[in-house]
Order: structure tokens, then C-alpha cells, then sequence
């Protein structure tokens, strides 16, 4: 792998499906030795552009290159890229031993070397005792690890994953995730993954695009796109997110001075030309719940909770506020002795730092 | 239907009309033939079941286990043909775009919804010596031995087209069944084909392998329910045909089904047809144990 260039570009790709544009115009770098993901809701264009780097999608313009070598004309089975599937598509007639050593066997990998590499390679992913089974005696989990083996035994420069954590349980897919990690860092090439899902992306990337209707919208490491997403759709789509809208009445100094709806003058960060419209979004945990008025120079919106939804370690409470609508705070459960929930009904008051507040324009 | 012990009337309703109708029209029937088998004529009608075993041992003569040695090769030669044939086609119909399938399918079962005597007769159309084949290579023929009159070398063709023995031969008997029982193959290719999992082939190319490793080591390999079916379904009334070899063959062409029908009708010998169409029979249930037992095999190694 040489070095500086990225292992993945794409150039001004373009995909359309009959009159439906699947990729619209997407330039991507994907890092050496990294985990990148590509995040969006479905039909955003991600599998598409994962299929690309397999050599099943072909781009209706622009460039696929890998390790920068353009990808056209090369056939998938020519390709330095395995891929796991989202059905894992283990090959049910053969052993969990065959399917890891069918990829060395078929590119004529000599037969003396096959056997240790498939070992190894069960090894990594801790499959030695079930070597000798067939996939329908293994568990979704098993079948899953038994597709990473056989796409990692092949040495490729990438490997690609789509949605490889779906068909998984909740407490499965955790450890998945983990273990993805653990050996992406182990083998030290780049993985690519397509996922819907924000808290997998955000737990086990260290750069994450997000996609929606065929572009890419943002480029950025987990912390970044959680506290600094660039337009609505990445702070919507990344976690929850309260929107108060609003307008730009003046900009200079470091400092914004915005009219939002209901609430009145706020005074935030903003190091950019003042715009006009904008919102400006806060994260539910850094919105804080009160009984009474608190005593801060912070926004505080007087509210109703209208409802509350306990996931034991922390609550959503769902406050109607008069002035600015309903807003969600996310409470975490410190204390078994102190914290009295708040129950449906009960009045109280919402407040946060408008430096918490990220300032939305797209 | 989940548990039919709790509703057993609703379960006879629905087993019942189907149970009485194979009882009477096909059970009986068979059970009466099974008994002329181990009958002896008496007088130009009357059959009287003796229990003698003479009528088997006529039909285990040489002459009668060649013919069958014949129609089993002919029946084999026909359905490997069927099925070097129409697996490609199962193939491209499941890829064919959606809209498509069904036209296609509809095009392999439309000539089975033709009568089976008008195709055969058709065939003879097709294959005899002015026939349209025939014509159509005479045709090609005199055109290319036109083009190659300028630069001298019209001698290569020879003086004029003889007609190709295209019909009353075994290869015209090969040809009947093949085309008579080509959808046998095709759909039940087609339906294991569909299920197949487009991403196992997608992961076969992915992990390197070749179209042709793929389609050797995944698509057939997966397709063999389906493979077992069809042969099974082609082979089995190919080692029964009378009407094609009867057709289309020529004199050296008799199959066994064409000795069972004589015996049946113009040689008036009801015991020795049962004893040979039992035969039969009994080699086809062999058949079906043999495969069941490999099945059963194959599943034990795997477990």
C-alpha cells in the first residue's frame, strides 16, 4: 500500500437507474487504514456506492479508484476487495472450513498453504471449534463471523461490509461491533461499512459520511458530525435534536445575534458571514429539567411534560412548551434517592446554554 | 390445517374426494393388472389368476432385456440431453427481467398444452425427408454452392444436396422425447433455481472464482434438488414411451412401451404386457429407493 494515497476515491460519481439517480455527483476519499463508514437512510445511494468498490455497480460517470488504480473494466473476482454480505451469503453446501478456504482454493492459492491460512484465519475470528460444521448448524452470529473469515483469509487491501450487524440481535450486534474493531485494528487494512444505523456508525468508525438522496452531506470523525453537523439532515439524523427556528439579526466579533421563534434574542458562537434564516439546534442531553425557574442566565421555557420514556439508565421526557412547541430532554438516572420522576402533567421548566446550541443554516 | 388431529372432519373433507378418486381410478385399475401378471388366458378374453410365474419369466427373456437395456439408454441419452438443455434456459429465465419471466415460462409450457399426437405428427413434419429441416440445409445449400460457383470451388459441395435420414431412426425417437419433455426439466430448474440467493453467487466471484467456477461450484451445486426432480420427471415416462418411438422410430426403434402396447392389443396377451409393464414398474421403484437412499446417505454425512 503506498503511502498518502487514499486506499478508496471516488470521482464525481454519478449512478442513475433508469430515471431514478441513485449517486448524484459524490466525491469521497476513504483513508488507509481506516474505519469508515458510509451512514444514511435507505435508498440514499451507500450500498450502491459499496457495490462500486465490489465491481457489481458499475458508475454512470466518474471514476472508482482503489489504492489508486481506476476500478473500470476490473470484474469483481479480479478486484483486491472482499465484501461481507448483509445475507452473509455463507455457501450452505460446504463446511464452515470450505467456505474460509473456497476464495484461496478458486484463485489457485497452492493447496500446502490453504489449510494453515483458513486455521489462522478461524482462529482470528474464533470459529476453530465449529470448523467441521455446516451453516445451517450455526448461529446468526457464527454465520457472520464465518463470512469475515472468508473474506479476510484473501488478504484484501479493503474490505467492504453491508449492513453486516442487521440481522443480529441487540446484545449480539454489540459485541459484533466490538469485535469488528478489534479487527480492523488487528489486520490493519481499511473497512468500509454501510449502515442505517447512527449508534453503530458513531460507536465503530473513525470517520463517518453521511449520505441522503444520492450525496454525501458530511465527511466527519464520530465526535464531529454529533457536535458539529452541518445542515439539518445530519443533525436530525444523528441522534435527537431540538430545532428552534428562527433569524440572523446580526454577525461580527466571534459572536451571532439570532431571533428565534418564541424564545426572543440569543447571542451564540459564530465565526462565519452572517445569513439569514437559521435554527439553531440542541442536543436533548444538554437541555436540562426543572421544578421551579432556575436561578442561570440561560434560555428557560416554561412547559408541561407530556410524556415520558424510561430506558431504566436514562429518560426522553417530552415537555410541551408554550412559547417554542414541544422539546425533548434526555434525564439521565443518577439516583435512586433524589431523582423523583417527572410524570405526565407536571409543570416545570426547560433550560440550556445557548453555547450548547449548534447554529443550523442548510 | 396446523393440527388436523383436532379437526379431523375438515381434514377428511379436503383428503377425501382426492383419496377416492386415485382408489377407484388408479389403485384398483393397477391392483387388476398386478393380477393378470400371475394370470393365464382362457379362451380369447377370460383371464384366470393361477398365481403362475411363467408370464415373468417369458418377460425376463433375452430378447425382452435387451429391449429394456435399449429403452433405458434412450431414455437416459434423452433426459441428459433435456437437461444439458434446459438448464440454461432455467438460468436465463430467473435472470430475465421481472416483466419478462412470465412470458418466457409461458413459452416453455405453451407446446405441452398442444396435443401430444399433433407435436409428434409435427415433428414428422419437421424431420422427414422433405421436410422443413431438410429443405432449409437444401436451401442453404444450393445458396452457398451458388456463392462459391465464381472462384471455382462449387466441386467442395459435391453434385447436389442429399436429403439427411433425419426421421424414423433412434436419434428422431431422442429428439421426440426431448422435445416433448423439455418443460419437465425446465420448471423444476426454474423453481429451485429462483430461490437461489443471488449474493452466494455475488460472494463466489467476490472470493475470486471464475463465471464458470461459479456456475459449476455454486449454481449446479445448489440447483441439485432441482437436477433430481427434473431427471426424475423426464426419465420415469421416457422409459414408458410407445407413441413417439412409435412415430418417429424407425424399425430398429421398438422400445418396451411399443412391445406392452402389443401385447396389449393386437397380440391379445394381457399376462405377458402386465408382466412387463411391472417390470418396468418395479425398475422405476428401485429407482426411487436407490435415490432416496443416497439422499438419506448424504444427509447423514452431513449431520
Amino acid at each position: 500500500m503506498s503511502n498518502g494515497v487514499p486506499i478508496v476515491r471516488f470521482e464525481n460519481i454519478e449512478k442513475s437507474f433508469g430515471s431514478f439517480k441513485a449517486v448524484d455527483g459524490v466525491t469521497l476519499d476513504v483513508p488507509n487504514n481506516s474505519f469508515f463508514a458510509l451512514l444514511g437512510p435507505s435508498g440514499c445511494g451507500k450500498t450502491t456506492l459499496l457495490r462500486m468498490l465490489a465491481g457489481f455497480e458499475h458508475p454512470t460517470s466518474g471514476r472508482v479508484l482503489i489504492d489508486g488504480e481506476d476500478m473500470a473494466g476490473i470484474p469483481p473476482n479480479k478486484r483486491p476487495v472482499n465484501m461481507v454480505f448483509q445475507s452473509y451469503a455463507v455457501f450452505p453446501h460446504m463446511t464452515v472450513r470450505e467456505n474460509v478456504g473456497y476464495g484461496l482454493r478458486v484463485s489457485g492459492v497452492p493447496r500446502g498453504e490453504i489449510g494453515p491460512r483458513v486455521e489462522d484465519a478461524l482462529r482470528m475470528v474464533r470459529l476453530e471449534a465449529f470448523a467441521d460444521r455446516k451453516p445451517d448448524k450455526l448461529s446468526g452470529g457464527q454465520r457472520q463471523r464465518v463470512a469475515l473469515a472468508r473474506a479476510l483469509v484473501k488478504k484484501p487491501k479493503l474490505l467492504l461490509l453491508d449492513e453486516p450487524l442487521s440481522a443480529l440481535d441487540k446484545k449480539l450486534r454489540e459485541d459484533m461491533q466490538l469485535e469488528l474493531v478489534r479487527l480492523q485494528q488487528e489486520v490493519g487494512i481499511s473497512f468500509v461499512i454501510v449502515t442505517h444505523d447512527q449508534d453503530e456508525a458513531l460507536s465503530m468508525a473513525d470517520l463517518i459520511a453521511v449520505m441522503n438522496r444520492g450525496k454525501v452531506l458530511q465527511v466527519a470523525p464520530p465526535w464531529d458530525l454529533y457536535e458539529e453537523p452541518n445542515c439539518r439532515f445530519v443533525a436530525d439524523f444523528i441522534g435527537e435534536m431540538n430545532l428552534f427556528e428562527g433569524r440572523m439579526l446580526s454577525a461580527d466579533g466571534g459572536q451571532a445575534r439570532l431571533d428565534l421563534k418564541g424564545i426572543g434574542l440569543v447571542d451564540v458562537p459564530w465565526d462565519y458571514p452572517a445569513t439569514s434564516d437559521v435554527a439553531l439546534a440542541v442536543r436533548p442531553e444538554k437541555m436540562r429539567l426543572y421544578r421551579e425557574e432556575p436561578e442561570l442566565g440561560w434560555v428557560r421555557l416554561p412547559g408541561k411534560v407530556a410524556q415520558v420514556a424510561y430506558f431504566g439508565d436514562n429518560s426522553q421526557v417530552f415537555v410541551e412548551t408554550s412559547q417554542a412547541g414541544r422539546v425533548v430532554v434526555l434525564r439521565h438516572n443518577q439516583s435512586r434517592s433524589r431523582d423523583e420522576p417527572y410524570r405526565t402533567g407536571t409543570d416545570c421548566w426547560v433550560a440550556f446554554e445557548p453555547t450548547d446550541g449548534i447554529v443550523l443554516s442548510d | 390445517m396446523e393440527n388436523w388431529r383436532r379437526q379431523p372432519w375438515v381434514f377428511a373433507t379436503f383428503i377425501g374426494p382426492g383419496t377416492l378418486w386415485l382408489l377407484l381410478f388408479f389403485l384398483l385399475p393397477l391392483g387388476w393388472i398386478w393380477l393378470f401378471a400371475v394370470g393365464e388366458r382362457e379362451g380369447p378374453v377370460d383371464i384366470v389368476v393361477t398365481w403362475t410365474l411363467e408370464n415373468y419369466r417369458e418377460a425376463l427373456q433375452p430378447v425382452y432385456l435387451q429391449l429394456f437395456l435399449k429403452t433405458f439408454l434412450i431414455a437416459l441419452v434423452s433426459t441428459a440431453i433435456c437437461l444439458v438443455v434446459a438448464f440454461p434456459v432455467a438460468l436465463a429465465i430467473c435472470f430475465a427481467p421481472e416483466r419478462y419471466k412470465n412470458v418466457l415460462l409461458l413459452l416453455v409450457i405453451l407446446p405441452f398444452w398442444t396435443n401430444m399426437l399433433i407435436r409428434t405428427y409435427a415433428m414428422i413434419a419437421m424431420l422427414r425427408q422433405n421436410g422443413f429441416v431438410n429443405d432449409g440445409i437444401g436451401l442453404l445449400w444450393t445458396g452457398l454452392k451458388y456463392l462459391l460457383t465464381p472462384i471455382g470451388m462449387d466441386g467442395l459441395m459435391g453434385e447436389r444436396f442429399a436429403p439427411l435420414p433425419l426421421l424414423y431412426n433412434n436419434t428422431a425417437v431422442v429428439l421426440g422425447i426431448v422435445y416433448v419433455y423439455l418443460p419437465f426439466m425446465v420448471l423444476p430448474l426454474y423453481a429451485n433455481l429462483e430461490k437461489l440467493d443471488r449474493s452466494l453467487i455475488e460472494a463466489s466471484l467476490d472470493l475470486g472464482a471464475s463465471q464458470v467456477r461459479t456456475f459449476f461450484e455454486i449454481i449446479v451445486r445448489l440447483a441439485r434438488p432441482g437436477i433430481v426432480s427434473g431427471i426424475i420427471l423426464v426419465f420415469i415416462p421416457a422409459l414408458g414411451t410407445f407413441l413417439i418411438s412409435d412415430l418417429l422410430g424407425g424399425p430398429d426403434s421398438q422400445l418396451i412401451g411399443n412391445v406392452v402396447e402389443r401385447q396389449f392389443r393386437a397380440a391379445n396377451n394381457l399376462p405377458l404386457g402386465a408382466a412387463l409393464s411391472f417390470l418396468l414398474l418395479y425398475l422405476t421403484f428401485l429407482a426411487l429407493a436407490l435415490r432416496a437412499w443416497f439422499a438419506a446417505r448424504a444427509e447423514k454425512a452431513d449431520a
